[in-house]
């Protein structure tokens, strides 16, 4: 007979259940601060909270597969000479080389290229592999600088100014040494091998005054044919997105706290910024307020994972999303192919999250030339290619499914909330009452 | 209006090439699209804009050797991204001149604001008067040569190049500095986290007197000066330094 667990009638603490245990034991061993990759691991309220109100006798569906639902997206209308037209609207977020291999960034390129759609370089600069094989690339202007250069950006389709991201809003990074190999150490002008800061400010503006000054250089520099995005980390979301506006944005990227990195502490990624789902619909109030909806583009990203998060996101108001870990995954991150190695690292396929380390065995996250070699750029980049389709078909099946024949045509009128939360945090009826908590009177019958 | 310089009894060759913007009758736009028509061509060609008015952004994204003359203070990001562009600024500038500057020469003759040289990668930056705050902040590879003093945080995460201060330098000087190196003359009010003083040798001088020389700052003694590098004691983050972090 086996063994009982014991652990079955013994009672675990509420307050200090075995994985805080096991972090301040970790804490007391190493005297440092867990830093991972990945994004926010805990419960969040999610779109998952939300549920689409299909067409019946009030709503007429379109035609699975026959009636056309057009996924197409024009980014940067406001200013730029040459806007970026996209054929769905899911883009892949920012990710560096250094944090990625060169493989896995020319994977991303090959799979958004293939369905029509943009990739982002990252902190570390532009490699010429990411811009060969994306048809469509955003170049980010980071604070670090690292790899800036006047030829990159007039390369670029388009600009990303990144004043935060959702994992750590407010904070900047650290490459550590082991990925710095002698290619990054290059393109970033610092010594191989050592622990690299990216600053959590921009070198040469400090408020969106000064920001707006900057946007209008970028645009002199590169002509004004490049969009201009500007990244922010969601926080004081409908005030930074004002100020987004102000600032000159042609595109504004609201990223979520479930959005991911490469290298940032626990602590940061876990308690700071505001989830996606309220993140959205502060952004989309903002630009209504402004008369800026749908005249300023808005990107939302953190925690996007399938055509149902990215229709409802596109419901709330926005007119694309980002996906980052999502992507990786779709790349072969925390494949069960790679378990036995997993293992030897401490972890399973389904909880690798030490993107930071450079051992990752599937090569994505590595700057190993031996472990970077083990990964397929040409089928990774088709395997992205089949998530991001599938991403599109779900989110064409959801918008007929509410008679839309754009997707941009979801609107929050197709959304219930299953959880006073995400009532509260979305602004559309708890299932099944006509009940918005906040707001004095009910919004629709 | 865009026209040709004439009244100087220059020469007809020079005249075909002197190119004159005078900011009050054409854009901005304009005058920065005329330069980047220039980009990736090797003819030199002399230019000069009056006018500025502080305005923003003058002369930025060169990349062709054009000697171009900014008579008159400027706003944030004169001469930004400048590649192989030999800019002189005869006026103060604002914030952020050079920034990102990756070749060339950019000359203030007056003063220069905050973040001057703001990750710049190559190219050397000349302020004859005073820079402000954050001069060379996360500088890449570029030199500067300031005549006067700068102010605070100078050299903030800088990681390569030089930067001659032939003033004073204010407090926290060099903080998380990587491997750029710093000469100053005069006194620095402090130095910040991880920038230690470094001993001033024969080879150190004759670098400051190249850079002084390049810079065309005369009458500066390249002897007494001293040199500030690196600790390189943050390199690697170790818990035993939390108090510097």
């Amino acid at each position: 007979m086996p063994e009982k667990d014991i652990t079955e009638w013994l009672r675990e603490s509420a307050t200090f259940p075995r994985a805080v245990i096991a972090d301040i034991q970790r804490a007391a061993r190493t005297g440092i601060y867990d830093i991972r990759g990945f994004g926010a691991k805990r419960a969040l309220p999610t779109f998952d909270d939300l549920v689409f109100l299909g067409a019946s006798m009030t709503r007429y569906p379109l035609e699975g597969y026959r009636e056309r639902c057009d996924t197409s997206v024009t980014l940067g209308t406001r200013y730029a000479k040459k806007p970026l037209e996209l054929k769905i609207p899911v883009t892949i977020a920012g990710m560096s080389f250094g944090a990625l291999s060169a493989p896995a960034k020319e994977a991303l390129g090959r799979g958004a290229t293939e369905v029509g759609t943009s990739t982002t370089t990252g902190d570390g600069g532009m490699t010429p592999e990411e811009r060969e094989h994306s048809e469509l690339l955003v170049y980010q202007l980071l604070p670090s600088r690292y790899g800036m250069n006047p030829d990159d950006l007039r390369r670029a389709d388009a600009i990303e100014v990144v004043v935060g991201q959702g994992a750590k809003p407010g904070g900047g990074g650290m490459l550590l040494g082991q990925k710095i190999s002698a290619r990054v150490a290059e393109m970033r002008d610092l010594p191989e091998g050592i622990d690299q800061r990216s600053a959590s400010r921009h070198p040469d503006w400090t408020g969106p005054d000064d920001l707006a000054i900057k946007i209008r250089e970028l645009r002199e520099i590169t002509d004004w044919e490049k969009p201009v995005y500007i990244k922010i980390g969601a926080s004081r979301t409908y005030f930074d997105t004002m100020l987004a506006v102000k600032a000159g944005a042609d595109v504004i990227v609201v990223d979520g706290m479930q959005g991911g990195t490469a290298a940032t502490q626990e602590v940061f990624i876990e308690h700071v910024g505001i989830p996606t789902l309220p993140a959205v619909r502060l952004a989309v109030e903002a630009l209504k307020e402004m008369d800026m909806h749908r005249k300023v583009q808005l990107i939302v990203s953190g925690g996007i994972r399938s055509g149902a998060d990215v229709a409802k996101a596109l419901a709330l108001g926005a007119d694309a999303v980002s996906i980052g870990v999502a992507a990786l995954i779709a790349l072969g991150d925390n494949s069960p192919e790679f378990e036995e190695e997993y293992r030897r690292l401490g972890t399973s396929a389904g909880f690798y999250d030490d993107y930071q380390d450079g051992r990752d065995p599937t090569g994505i996250s590595t700057q190993s030339d031996e472990l970077a070699a083990r990964f397929d750029p040409v089928k990774g980049g088709r395997r992205l290619a089949n998530y991001l389709r599938v991403l599109t078909l779900e989110t064409q099946t959801l918008a007929r499914a509410c008679g839309k024949n754009h997707v941009h045509n979801m609107e929050p009128e197709d959304l219930a909330a299953l959880t006073i939360e995400a009532a509260a945090m979305a602004k559309v009826p708890l299932a099944g009452t006509d009940w918005i908590p906040g707001e004095d009177r009910p919004k629709s019958k | 209006m865009l026209g040709t310089g004439t009244g100087d009894g220059l020469q007809l060759e020079s005249l075909k090439l002197m190119r004159l913007f005078n900011l009050d009758e054409v854009s901005l736009r304009e005058l920065n699209q005329a330069l980047h028509d220039c980009n990736g061509s090797d003819e030199a060609s002399a230019w000069t804009v009056t006018n500025t008015k502080g305005k923003h952004a003058v002369a930025a994204g060169i990349d062709a050797p054009l000697e171009v003359t900014v008579n008159g203070h400027v706003g944030y990001y004169c001469a930004g991204m400048n590649k192989q562009g030999q800019v002189t600024i005869r006026g103060n500038a604002g914030p952020g001149v050079a920034e990102n500057m990756m070749s060339g020469l950019v000359r203030v003759t007056g003063n220069a604001s905050q973040y001057a040289g703001a990750s710049a990668h190559g190219g050397l930056l000349v302020i004859e008067g005073n820079a402000g705050s954050r001069c060379g902040i996360s500088m890449k590879g570029v030199d500067i040569v300031v005549r006067g003093s700068i102010g605070h945080m100078g050299a903030f995460m800088a990681q390569k190049g030089r930067m001659v201060i032939c003033g004073d330098a204010g407090g926290a000087l060099g903080d998380s500095l990587y491997e750029a190196r710093i000469f100053v003359k005069g006194e620095v009010a402090g130095l910040g986290a991880d920038c230690v003083e470094k001993p001033m040798a024969e080879e150190h001088e004759r670098e400051v007197a190249q850079l002084l020389e390049q810079a065309g700052i005369s009458g500066v003694d390249a002897a007494g000066f001293r040199r500030y590098g690196s600790a390189r004691k943050l390199y690697h983050f170790n818990i035993d330094n939390v108090d510097a972090y």
